[in-house]
């Protein structure tokens, strides 16, 4: 009520804070109404149209999906709408092992990109001043060219006759190429590099926040810098851990492209499954269920991460 | 590269020019490497309009976008069987013969194929046609197989042996079911036109059987990996294999590409030009595939693409070596091997795609 309460006193504002309190509103439900409104235009409403499209048959039409209401032969409307679309992707192995692939894939890569983004991270959060702001720069530098652009160089690093096998052969380390690209491999190299900024990020954020007292004060009262790290430093970082993780995770387990470039023939991840059921099967009540079921997926893990970030903040 | 960079700017002007009121353009979707600059500025400096052309890789790609309607497309190139199913959503209009005088020139009996999937052609004119065979690296092959093995056949990716021989130089496979099942068919002596169910299954397992063999399925990445050696067998498109094998020339790194029809038979296919009902400028896009069946500028297309036309009036333009070589216009001999694809219906479609992702993934 704050909010509103200093709206009232401001002169300008009167007449309309007068009108808002007739209507029951308040200055703060008109802030919380403009992300209201994105998220019901651009969230909720697109969820329910796949929600419909998910409850649909596949058809030779334009649009490729049976109607919700139809006319039925009395004369009299009826609603078609069906789970069929949700048992077939129960009964079918292949989704569920797209899933748990996706959610392994993305599982990897977030705990590489946590490994080599920590330490990085804590370098920046510890550098002195200017040097700081090029390091960050540095990490933020890549994101102006594109995403697209940066997984073909990789392609290009990666292939048989590419840079890395090319310099390992003139070296004499190897005799043969090794294959690289279209493997699991480089599927993991494609996603920790390209996300590993969203890991970095908070990390710093939060690792510069971090009191030097506190570690002065573990070593004044004896304890290695190992020590330090590991009772002080970790603790105190967990939320911007979770944060990172999170934004790294999510993203990962849709990944589309990368696994559809860098992957190989075998790497089953579940965007690859919904642009075959949306393209190739012409099937979009299946490529809905599809989305809504991954969905659900990815908002259960984040959850939990929330909870355990809720429980820490209480303690 | 340097085509994909000037299409890019030839599309970036197409839509500043789009933006301006009052602007004629007509926006065309073709597939990836098949035409040439000059004949869309051409079609811009003799009749004004502006072109804004766009590209996909797949009919799939294209068809998810028809049927979600309103792509504001004037001019697509469906392969007629993904054709024949659009036309049965409702997706084309009829073609307006008296604003297309070059009709003429097109080739009864290929148009009589092509109808097969259109009746009286009453919705399309063929753009290009090919056949879905082998891309090879001529001397990798050789080295793996011996000078002697001769390279037309499906054994090349089939047969577990000498797929298993030629597997460490890279083999790769179309992306697309509709060309892979149609060849295993042949290759094993079924039907190549068959909708039965047990034979997709039978199929399915013979390449699930193979696909240790196959480095990637792809449906344009294998156009510059056999260019520059990084593959060395390919399953693809007669005309695309060929560009493969004209960039390898050009580069002169000594990759020597070359493309088979397998004599146990091949799929013919044809690249319809067609107008969507909702098309924004349905009277320029007459205009367009008019101008594109016009002898000389089929020619020109073929000579770039190395993809035979059906323009009968422009083939004694087409450049000798061109039109002599068996494995852009095939010989009648291996025409007579020769099958067109069939439209799969929604239930067929779906037991395909599942079992192409099983030996795409091995789920």
């Amino acid at each position: 009520m704050s909010a509103g309460n200093a709206l009232t006193r401001s002169v300008p504002w009167r007449g309309t804070a007068w009108a808002m309190g007739k209507l029951g509103l308040s200055g703060r439900t008109l802030v919380i109404a403009i992300p209201m409104l994105w998220l019901l235009v651009f969230f909720l409403a697109p969820f329910f149209v796949l929600g419909r499209i998910s409850l649909a048959e596949a058809i030779i039409a334009r649009p490729p999906f049976t109607p919700l209401f139809d006319r039925a032969p009395d004369g009299s409307l009826e609603i078609i709408a069906s789970l069929e679309n949700f048992r077939f992707l129960i009964e079918d192995a292949l989704y569920r092992n797209a899933y748990l692939s996706s959610i392994r894939i993305a599982l990897v890569a977030t705990i590489f990109a946590l490994l080599i983004g920590y330490p990085i991270a804590y370098y920046i959060a510890r550098a002195p001043e200017p040097r700081r702001t090029i390091l960050l720069l540095m990490v933020i530098l890549p994101f102006w060219t594109s995403f697209l652009l940066r997984v073909y160089a990789w392609m290009g690093f990666l292939r048989s006759n590419g840079v890395i096998n090319n310099t390992l052969i003139s070296l004499g380390i190897i005799d043969a190429p090794l294959r690289m690209l279209q493997t699991d491999f480089a599927v993991y190299i494609g996603i920790v590099y390209t996300y590993l900024p969203f890991m970095i990020l908070p990390l710093y954020a939060n690792l510069t926040k971090l009191d030097g007292a506190l570690l002065e004060a573990s070593s004044d009262l004896g304890a290695s810098p190992m020590v330090t790290f590991f009772t002080i430093t970790l603790p105190l970082s967990l939320p911007g851990i979770v944060a990172g993780s999170m934004l790294v995770f999510i993203p990962a387990i849709g990944e589309y492209v990368i696994p559809a470039l860098l992957g190989g023939p075998d790497t089953l991840m579940i965007g690859r499954v919904l642009w075959d059921e949306f393209f190739s099967s012409r099937d979009w009540p299946v490529a809905s269920a599809v989305a809504i079921v991954m969905l659900f997926l990815v908002v259960a893990p984040i959850m939990w991460l929330q909870s355990i970030q809720n429980r820490r903040g209480m303690d | 590269m340097d085509k994909t960079q000037l299409l890019g700017s030839v599309a970036a002007i197409g839509l500043l020019s789009a933006g301006m009121a009052g602007a004629e353009t007509v926006n065309v979707f073709n597939w990836s490497d098949y035409i040439t600059d000059e004949v869309l500025e051409q079609f811009t400096e003799e009749t004004g309009i502006t072109v804004n052309y766009d590209v996909y890789d797949s009919n799939d790609t294209l068809e998810a976008r028809l049927l979600a309607g309103s792509s504001g497309f004037d001019v697509v190139v469906p392969t007629a069987t993904f054709l024949q199913r659009q036309i049965a959503a409702g997706v084309y209009q009829p073609l307006n013969r008296d604003l297309l005088p070059n009709w003429e020139n097109m080739d009864p009996e290929l148009m009589a194929a092509a109808a097969n999937h259109d009746p009286d052609n009453e919705h399309a004119t063929i753009y290009m046609w090919g056949t879905t065979g082998i891309g090879y690296n001529i001397d990798m092959v050789a080295e793996r197989l011996g000078e002697d093995f001769e390279v037309d056949t499906w054994d090349m990716i089939f047969d577990p042996e000498i797929a298993g021989q030629l597997a460490d130089c890279g083999i790769s496979w179309l992306d697309s079911p509709a060309d892979m099942f149609p060849a295993a068919f042949a290759w094993m002596g079924l039907d190549p036109q068959s909708t039965d169910p047990d034979d997709f299954e039978a199929a399915a397992e013979m390449m699930s059987g193979v696909r240790d063999t196959v480095r990637y399925f792809h449906s344009s990445q294998y156009i510059s990996d056999l260019a520059n050696g990084e593959t060395c067998v390919a399953v693809g498109w007669s005309g695309d294999v060929l560009q493969a094998a004209d960039r390898a020339a050009e580069a002169g790194q000594g990759v020597n590409v070359w493309y088979a029809i397998p004599r146990e038979g091949a799929m013919q296919w044809f690249d319809m030009l067609g107008i969507p009902v909702d098309a924004p400028n349905p009277e320029n896009a007459h205009a367009f595939i008019d101008f594109i069946m016009r002898p000389e500028i089929s020619a020109a297309i073929t000579n770039y693409v190395w993809f035979p036309n059906a323009n009968a009036a422009s083939w004694e333009m087409v450049e000798e070596e061109i039109f002599n070589d068996p494995a852009i216009f095939p010989t009648e001999e291996v025409s007579e091997t020769l099958f067109t694809g069939v439209t799969y219906d929604s239930r067929t479609d779906r037991t395909v795609t599942r079992l192409w992702t099983r030996v795409r993934t091995g789920q």
